[in-house]
């Protein structure tokens, strides 16, 4: 299994424990604090997707192949999802990542937040995590 | 007098005319806190709609066997029906359309082919629903004329004072909302109707936020067109009114063409048919409007008196709590406000706080409410927004305002 699955898994496990969903969101909110911050000078107009309801940014560093992101968001609920994207899918390998499929949303309950009606910018920010382990794996090959 | 009204509110029994009041949402019951996105709908206009559909259901305007014209006839007097509701003078003046955006389109689109022109400006608000300012644009840039935006305070209510000076003898039609859907601001739009019409200018009022809460009567106001959708007012969606003065709908051409709207059609020359139908291309949406006639049978048994009083008292005690929970600001503290209460919390993002609010079983709008230019004049990123219909009590608020405070400590 590649380390994108195991991650996944990982989390899926951390979630079953939570009884209820208060407790979920409060965790979810406290690893938004953890983050790796996108640095100030990338948190501009080009790093920005824009949702209707909140917004993130999101940067992609390169080397050997892999991809490292930082991101940050407007809102504390999607920053601690992205937190929960960027846990499983930084570091990565970019083909990994151009082609993961992340079932831990679904099963930890929290498809509705990438719902596109949601407009949070999050559908839109795991496009351009795809597309960068695309573009990068297009260039080392 | 007093008393027996307030008997006649039995606002429990209220509730029990709507089924969805009794869902649960993420597993608790629900408290619906967003009716001016969309009313629930009463028991009343849902089985009308069956009963249409199971006994009733035919083309209107066009069979001659017994079904159709039954079908016709109810459609027939649902228009009676709105046309008593909002006092217009006649039938021909009562347009079914699908909701407040078409009627918009259909005024600056008709409208202003005909009668705007290059150098020519049209007058909207700075408080204004896309649905009220993008027919506009797009008309203004198609004729080669102006759009002109009168400001808001910090109150949210327009200033007169501005308004008056943008509008002079090149404005070509003044419109405007009744009831902001972001604010809850009451507008005076008779005084701007009235001082409109000193210079012969023609008023638009988006009714969409109004008719579900104040009695409308567009002669009274003196409005050119007035257009409101039926979701908001109970009833079905995809139907909606627009009015307009006769003198108006006569000289504009058709909106769209087709079934209906006709007199006679050869491939040199077609004529068109009388009002209100010139307006009614296809086949309508008739369990639409048939629904419709129903929510404003609906309406006519509640009463506007007893709607109006409902929803001040909540309107006002709502008001009252959340302002005793830190950091809270209310956008929007017009005098004349309808029933919405719209807020933001130092330090918590608007979708944070829905997102929790949700999971609590309590229903509200979050985000910029379609009107982003008055986000903008607030600098703000869009707000927390409640509003209230008839059916909601005491009990939905003071679920709100522990839902908030909860959410609150959790984001703070
Ligand atoms: C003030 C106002 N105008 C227009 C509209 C558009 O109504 P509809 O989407 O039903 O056409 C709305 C709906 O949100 C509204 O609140």
């Amino acid at each position: 299994m590649n380390q994108i699955n195991s991650i996944q898994d990982e989390i899926i496990d951390e979630f079953a424990f939570f009884g209820d969903w208060m407790e979920k969101y409060e965790y979810i909110i406290d690893l938004g604090k953890s983050l790796p911050l996108i640095e100030e000078q990338y948190k501009n107009e080009e790093h920005l997707i824009k949702g209707c309801q909140s917004q993130v940014w999101l940067h992609a560093d390169e080397s050997e192949g892999k991809v490292d992101f930082t991101a940050d968001s407007d809102a504390v609920i999607t920053k601690g999802i992205i937190a929960l994207l960027v846990r499983v899918l930084s570091g990565q390998k970019a083909d990994e990542i151009a082609q993961a499929d992340l079932y831990f949303i679904d099963k930890i309950g929290l498809k509705e937040h990438l719902s596109p009606t949601r407009s949070n910018g999050l559908v839109s920010m795991v496009k351009q995590m795809k597309m960068y382990g695309l573009a990068i794996n297009a260039k080392s090959q | 007098m007093e008393v027996t009204a307030q008997q006649a509110f039995d606002i429990e029994k209220i509730r029990k005319d709507f089924p969805l009041l009794e869902q649960e949402m993420n597993g608790k019951p629900i408290i619906f806190l967003d009716s001016a996105a969309s009313s629930q709908k009463p028991a009343q206009v849902i089985d009308r709609l069956n009963d249409y559909y199971r006994t009733g259901h035919a083309n209107v305007h066009r069979g001659v066997y017994q079904l159709s014209q039954e079908a016709t006839t109810a459609f027939e007097e649902a228009r009676e029906l709105v046309r008593q509701f909002i006092n217009a003078p006649s039938e021909k003046e009562v347009i079914f359309v699908r909701g407040c955006t078409e009627g918009i389109n259909l005024v600056a689109s008709s409208y202003g082919r005909k009668f705007i022109n290059q150098g020519d400006a049209v007058l909207i608000t700075a408080m204004e629903h896309h649905s009220n300012i993008v027919p506009w644009q797009m008309i203004c840039e198609e004729r080669g004329a102006e759009l002109r935006v009168a400001p808001v305070n910090d109150a949210g209510e327009i200033d007169l004072d501005a308004l008056y000076a943008l509008l002079d003898e090149r404005v070509k039609i003044v419109s405007l909302v009744h009831v902001s859907n972001a604010l809850g601001t009451v507008n005076p739009v008779k005084a701007i109707i009235d001082r409109a019409h000193e210079l012969n200018v023609p008023v638009l009022v988006d009714g969409a936020q109004a008719i579900p809460h104040t009695q409308v009567d567009v002669q009274a106001l003196d409005a050119d067109f007035y257009t409101f959708s039926g979701h908001k007012m109970f009833g079905p969606t995809g139907i909606g009114v627009l009015y307009g003065k006769e003198k108006w709908l006569e000289q504009m051409p058709p909106y769209h063409g087709g079934g209906e709207m006709i007199k006679t059609v050869t491939f040199e020359k077609t004529t068109y048919n009388e009002l209100p139908h010139k307006f009614e291309a296809g086949t309508p949406d008739i369990s639409g409007v048939i629904g419709l006639g129903e929510a404003v049978k609906y309406m006519q048994s509640v009463g506007y008196d007893n709607i109006s009083r409902h929803e001040h008292e909540l309107l006002s005690y709502a008001t009252e709590q959340l302002k005793q929970i830190e950091g809270l600001r209310i956008i929007g503290t017009a005098r004349e406000k309808a029933s919405v209460v719209s807020f933001i919390v130092e330090g918590v993002h608007p979708y944070d706080l829905g997102a929790i609010l949700d999971k609590l079983g309590i229903a509200v709008r979050t985000g910029h409410h379609c009107t982003q230019p008055l986000m903008a004049r607030y600098e703000i990123p869009g707000t927390v927004r409640a509003s209230f219909a008839f059916y909601n009590n005491k009990a939905d608020i003071d679920a709100l305002v522990a839902g908030i405070n909860r959410a609150v400590l959790m984001l703070k």
